[in-house]
């Protein structure tokens, strides 16, 4: 078998609420091989996007360890996890989160600036306009459509060619058709790169669409689910 | 207006969260109004009740150069109950080798009608002056010190010795004397005679004062002796204001203080206008759900005016309660650094004044956000807007703005009594806030094309930080228009003062002579002269004949009623003769006369001083000299510059209208410094009537009144400059939320926490480094305009302070932006993001 990209064993996530702690992940065991694309989904409030958040080192498991590329994502540091990230991970929000106080183009091209690239804002326009915004570079957040604005977070996402791509709920926030340009381009911009996809939805056809199904309950991988993949 | 009102106390049930700035912008710039005006209120009040003290008596006549004329004196005589002889001169006191220059006051036996003399060791100023086998004398102990005497040792007035009997601790009407040269020396007139120092043609100054009746009409009894002695010289003062220099000192410092306070209160005004705006961002789906609702934006606009005046009121109150507390709690501390009386209690005027001006202030700077407030649509609630920049609201409330900025300068005029400096202030304040506008514009649009440049690309943390100043929302504006505002403020006062300071103690000894030497005789004049010039280390001696004359008439008229209150006439000035034309003097009009020039008097006139007066060649003055009128014809105007400290005289008349009368000579030696002493200890020996004064110790003295004014003005500012801190600190605060939202982004996408930390301080530093450079620009056209236009002396920029204040400013924003750096830095970007979706 191929060595998988992410790995998880025995990962936990508890976290302090104010009426006390709240196990949130128990012991989730799952393996995902490079090139896969994997819906996870499950009812609110079961853990999907938290397991997500762990396996992008955006929230740290509380047990357990989450390997990724041979790294593993518990054992670093704030700083470790984001050279991580910079440079074997893209991530779609659900609600976008461009930073307001730059275009379009800035956006995209910052991680490739924070890598160092040279090219940087070539590649950001490249991305952009292969996510048809050429005509969008100098246009701030504010000035975008939300359909427009998760364009803008696919290329940024997509244009320092991840290994890894993590989106949650990327079309939650918009309607119907869009929701569905944006998973067509989710999985073009995947197909091109041959980049692995985890995908967190709520929507059984967009999980259909993928090489597998993950099925959360309560912060549990739900054992019926998976085998019947 | 009562379902605004339900739902405005409503939303006040989450207490004053959020508002702490608004507050404490609004207390502050409140409370630095009403503690001057306090303590301004307390120093009139003070010199209001000790009025009489502090003149001496009821009422004073003074005159210069002679004693009152008999009809004169039975005059004084018949309208009080007691009359006090005083005279009062410049002299030098001699103590074995040691002199030093005092201010000498002889007086006789009623001495003082009012008040108390305090001395040491304690005894009455009478038995203290008797004559034994010499008469007495005090002084204070600083000249006592600079001589080394000790009670019961002797020391020479002219040529009379007298016995120091006590050390002067306090006379009762020092303060209405005015600013001496030389420290007080007191003894009686008898023992003045045998001096030879009040002689014809010397000066000293005469005072007459008077207990008056009770219930004595002051303002009938002043006309009364002007109609009978206006053109005598008599001059004449009364309780009512008994030391007059000093109030409108007060007056003027006060008024300047409280337009220093103002411009604080401007710069809260902008904490107060980013607090409401922050507040009514995070309002922003709690509007457009009522707007959903059904609510109207005037029922919007009322429920968030309620609020904001509600908590105005609060603001205002706190800062009142400040104002008057701290001139109360620090009462003593004040009284002791005061020349004058203070009464230290609360009064009402300067705090509603105050609260007047913090009312209006938080009404100004609150109607802009909240009039945008109103126009939210609903569909807000459904995009993301981030900031929403600087929009105009609509021109109702521009012209309400308008209003209220009207009536609030109209006000500081009104209560400072000074339009000039407060339309001035006012139009500055406006004129910077309006340049730090369009400068923050500027500095988002460079920042913005920079961002954009290949220059920084691949520098991700400068981008960034070029981006957050340049993109929308932010803090750029707040930032810009707070700091810079506060910066201008202490850059003007810091340019003023170095200015100030320069003109006094570095451009000045280069020229000025060493001593000025008054009241040399007539016949000591060659003799003077030649023992001066054979000492080492001399160099130029220049003299002039000098008397003293009051110009009462300019042609014909009253000379107040022509030229109103002109320094020129407020009292006795220098007058000289010549001859001929003195070689620094150049005539800007006119002809000089010729030298055995013999017919009508014709006097030389001080071009500037002339045209101030509205003066012009041919008028006629009439100048009283020792009691004498003469009627002068102006024969030319002459550039006289003041700031030599050469020998000046606003009016040079023709010899022959002036050699006649009685006079002593003025002369300014200039020496090396290690010459200055010899030659003041041979002079005054061989002198002793002949005063000497050190220029040296004349510019210490007053480069020490100048510090003392130049701290209250810096008092003043660094209270605009905290208030601009916290307004600041109020913007970095604010821009939390906005920066720990980045910080998970960047986070997200791969940046450093150094990087993100780089990027912050990278943003803050050049906000502030922008600010400070507004500030040196807004300060150093400011200070021109004060020195050139209201101080009238030199102004050169000062670039050690402007550079203090910007890299101040920096640093100011970077504390400020660090200090709210932790929270975004600690923050783990998933926590931060998931509670956005």
């Amino acid at each position: 078998m191929i060595d998988p990209v992410l790995s998880l064993r025995d990962a936990r996530l508890a976290l302090d609420a104010n009426a006390g702690r709240v196990e949130i992940l128990h012991g989730i065991d799952l393996d995902i091989r490079a090139g896969e694309t994997v819906g996870l989904t499950g009812p609110s409030g079961s853990g999907k996007s938290s397991l997500l958040m762990i396996m992008g080192g955006l929230e740290r498991a509380t047990g357990g360890t989450v390997m990724a590329l041979g790294h593993d994502l518990t054992e670093l540091g704030e700083d470790a996890l984001a050279r991580f990230r910079l440079k074997h991970m893209g991530v779609v929000f659900q609600s976008f989160h461009l930073i307001p106080t730059m275009t379009a183009l800035e956006n995209v091209a910052t991680p490739l600036e924070l890598a160092g690239a040279a090219d940087a804002f070539d590649r950001a326009e490249a991305e952009l306009t292969a996510v048809g915004l050429s005509h969008r570079l100098d246009h701030y957040p504010s000035q975008l459509s939300g359909g427009e604005q998760q364009r803008v977070a696919l290329a940024r996402a997509a244009a320092p060619r991840p290994a890894i791509l993590l989106a949650d709920e990327p079309t939650g926030n918009l309607d119907g058709p869009t929701g569905e340009a944006i998973m067509d381009m989710l999985f073009g911009l995947r197909d091109r790169h041959g980049a692995t996809l985890v995908l967190v939805t709520h929507a059984p056809e967009l999980a259909a669409r993928c090489d597998r199904q993950i099925r959360l309950r309560d912060g549990r991988l739900d054992t019926l689910s998976e085998a019947a993949e | 207006m009562s379902a605004a009102w339900r739902i405005a106390r409503r939303e006040l049930r989450g207490g004053l969260r959020g508002f702490y700035i608004f507050l404490i912008c609004l207390a502050l710039g409140v409370a630095a109004i009403a503690a001057v005006g306090s303590v301004r209120a307390g120093i009139e009040a003070g010199l209001a009740r000790e009025g009489a003290a502090i003149l001496g008596g009821d009422a004073q006549a003074e005159f210069t150069y002679r004693f009152a004329t008999e009809e004169e004196r039975s005059w004084l005589e018949s309208v009080a109950e007691e009359v006090s002889e005083t005279v009062d001169f410049r002299s030098m006191a001699v103590a074995g080798n040691e002199r030093g220059l005092t201010q000498v006051r002889g007086v006789d036996d009623l001495y003082p009608l009012y008040g108390e003399v305090v001395l040491d060791p304690p005894m009455d100023i009478a038995s203290a002056l008797e004559r034994r086998a010499l008469p007495g004398g005090v002084m204070q102990p600083v000249l006592a010190a600079r001589l080394g005497l000790r009670v019961g040792d002797t020391f020479t007035l002219g040529t009379q010795q007298f016995e120091l009997r006590a050390l002067l601790e306090r006379e009762p009407d020092s303060a209405g004397a005015g600013f001496g040269l030389g420290p007080r020396t007191l003894v009686t007139l008898e023992g003045l005679q045998g001096s030879g120092l009040i002689t014809a043609g010397t000066l000293y100054d005469t005072q007459y004062r008077l207990r008056l009746p009770a219930g004595t009409d002051l303002e009938a009894l002043e006309n009364a002796a002007e109609t009978r002695f206006a053109e005598s010289g008599l001059r004449w003062q009364d309780s009512r204001n008994g030391a007059p220099g000093i109030a409108r000192f007060v007056d003027r410092l006060g008024a300047f203080l409280v337009l220093v306070g103002l411009s604080g209160l401007a710069v809260g005004g902008l904490g107060v206008s980013a607090a409401v705006r922050s507040y009514l961002e995070g309002k922003l789906d709690t509007i457009a759900t009522l707007k959903t609702l059904g609510a109207t934006g005037r029922v919007i606009f009322t429920v968030y005016f309620i609020q904001v005046g509600i908590l105005s009121l609060i603001g205002v109150g706190l800062g009142l309660l400040l104002g008057a507390l701290l001139p109360l709690a620090l009462g003593p501390v004040i009284e002791a650094q005061l020349p004058v009386p203070a009464v230290f209690t609360l009064y009402p005027g300067p705090l509603v004044e105050a609260a007047i001006y913090g009312l209006l202030t938080a009404a100004i700077f609150v109607i802009w956000p909240l009039a945008r407030a109103q126009d939210i649509r609903a569909a807000g609630l459904f995009r993301d807007i981030a900031g929403g920049g600087m929009s105009l609201p609509r021109w109702p409330f521009l012209l309400v703005i308008a209003a209220l900025s009207a009536v609030l300068i109209a006000l500081a005029v009104l209560f400072s009594g000074a339009w000039a400096l407060s339309l001035g202030a006012a139009g500055g304040i406006i004129a910077a806030l309006a340049i730090l506008a369009i400068m923050a514009g500027l500095v988002r649009i460079s920042a913005r094309r920079l961002a954009r440049s290949r220059a920084v690309r691949g520098r991700p943390a400068l981008r960034l930080a070029l981006g957050a100043v340049g993109g929308p929302g932010g803090e750029t504006a707040s930032v810009i228009l707070s700091l810079g505002l506060g910066l201008t403020v202490l850059a003007t006062v810091g340019q003023i003062e170095m200015n100030t300071r320069n003109a006094i103690s570095q451009d000045l000894p280069e020229v000025a002579p060493a001593y000025f030497f008054l009241d040399i005789q007539n016949d000591q004049l060659p003799d003077f002269l030649e023992i001066a010039h054979a000492q080492d280390g001399v160099g130029r001696i220049d003299t002039a004949p000098m008397l003293r004359g009051i110009v009462t008439r300019i042609n014909g008229q009253t000379a107040r009623d022509v030229a109103g209150d002109h320094w020129i006439l407020r009292g006795d000035r220098g007058v000289t003769y010549a001859a001929s034309q003195p070689e620094s003097a150049e005539l800007t009009q006119g002809t000089w006369w010729p030298d055995d020039y013999t017919g009508p008097p014709l006097v030389s006139f001080a071009a500037q001083e002339g045209a101030e007066l509205g003066l012009s060649l041919g008028d006629k003055l009439t100048v009283n000299v020792l009691g004498r009128d003469i009627e002068v014809e102006i024969a030319n105007f002459r550039v006289v510059e003041f700031g030599n400290m050469g020998i000046n005289f606003v009016m040079i008349l023709n010899e022959a209208a002036l050699a006649g009368a009685p006079h002593t000579h003025i002369a300014t030696l200039y020496a090396e410094e290690a010459a200055e002493g010899p030659l003041l200890r041979t002079l005054s020996r061989a002198f002793p009537n002949v005063t000497a004064i050190g220029v040296r110790d004349a510019i210490t003295r007053v480069s020490e009144a100048l510090a003392g004014l130049a701290a209250a003005t810096s008092y003043g500012a660094a209270a605009t400059l905290v208030t601009g801190f916290v307004v600041l600190i109020g913007a970095a605060a604010a821009g939390t939320r906005r920066r720990v939202f980045e910080a998970a982004v960047l986070k997200t996408v791969g940046a450093t926490r150094g990087r993100i930390l780089a990027s912050f301080a990278l943003r803050s530093a050049i906000l502030g480094a922008m600010a400070g450079l507004v500030a040196i620009l807004g300060g150093a056209l400011a200070g021109w305009a004060v020195m050139t236009l209201v101080i009238e002396a030199d102004y050169s920029f000062q670039a050690i302070s402007a550079l203090t204040i910007v890299s101040g400013g920096a640093v100011a924003s970077l504390l400020a932006g660090l200090a709210f750096a932790w929270a975004p830095l600690a923050a783990r970007p998933a926590r931060v993001l998931r509670s956005r979706d």
